[in-house]
């Protein structure tokens, strides 16, 4: 499949609200392909076209052999995204805790004019 | 003493990238880190860091180039100033020289909480999400390994 950017896949998956309404339905329990079309006004055609982008972003998996083949969250790719998502803000904040040192050491008539 | 921590939101509807973020300092102070070439050198860059600026003109309508190398990066970017309203926000955009066909839209909103504080609030918006996830990637590799060797056994 050649994905060189697999979190983008991640995010581009979920960038759509039909994708994030299974993924959070599926967040509560195994679900069928039907069973997930049913409450959409769309062929069971087009979700499973969904389900396929969701699939090749490893964000859900289905079970090869069994006949339903119930669709089942991989949690384990949001648990890293959010690692992921934290180690951004890890960097901010320690770029603005260097912010903090230096505004710890500004003199007073650095900032306001008293005017 | 309050704590003060970094917050993030990463939104999924828009490629967009939020830090939130409280200061022990009034805005007039935070803002002039921000818009003074010399202190902003002294904390925007991790330690290490080589940067010049061959141009930097914070005011509304100004513009700035910046040069900077570190370990493992290094690259220039040069942008330009929308609005700089003192002590309330700045909106720029840049553009990193490597890709000239992107273009990162940031907004520092400072606003002031009294007694001395202010919060920051810090959004990035880019084109795609697929850009918006490498520019948040900076430094990342290693999670970016770890969810491959994840996704390989999946």
């Amino acid at each position: 499949m050649g994905a060189a950017d697999p979190l983008s896949q991640v995010f581009s998956a979920l960038a759509d609200p039909t994708r994030r309404d299974m993924v959070a339905r599926l967040s509560v329990a195994d679900a069928t392909v039907n069973q997930l079309a049913a409450p959409y006004d769309v062929s069971v055609q087009a979700v499973s076209k969904h389900l396929r982008v969701l699939e090749d972003a490893g964000l859900v998996s289905r079970t090869k052999d069994a006949q339903r083949r119930p669709v089942h969250l991989e949690a384990e790719v949001f648990d890293l995204m959010t690692k992921w998502i934290e180690r951004y803000r890890r960097q901010a904040e320690e770029r603005y805790q260097r912010l903090d040192a230096l505004l710890a050491e500004l003199p007073d008539e650095t900032g306001g004019d008293e005017k | 003493m309050t704590v003060n921590e970094a917050e993030i939101v990463v939104d999924e509807k828009v490629p967009m990238v939020q830090i939130i973020r409280e200061f022990d300092a009034p805005p007039e102070k935070v803002f002039q880190a921000h818009v003074d070439q010399e202190l902003f050198v002294r904390w925007n860059w991790p330690d290490g860091f080589e940067v010049t600026f061959d141009q930097w003109d914070c005011r509304t309508g100004g513009a700035y180039r910046i040069t900077m190398a570190g370990e493992d990066v290094a690259g220039s970017v040069h942008g330009s100033f929308h609005d700089v309203l003192p002590n309330r926000l700045i909106v720029q955009t840049f553009t990193p020289d490597a890709v000239p066909d992107v273009v990162i839209l940031e907004k520092h909103r400072f606003e002031d909480l009294g007694g001395g504080r202010t919060r920051l609030t810090a959004t990035s918006l880019v084109e795609s999400f697929e850009y918006r996830d490498s520019f948040l990637d900076a430094g990342l590799v290693e999670a970016f390994a770890k969810l491959d060797d994840l996704l390989a056994t999946l």
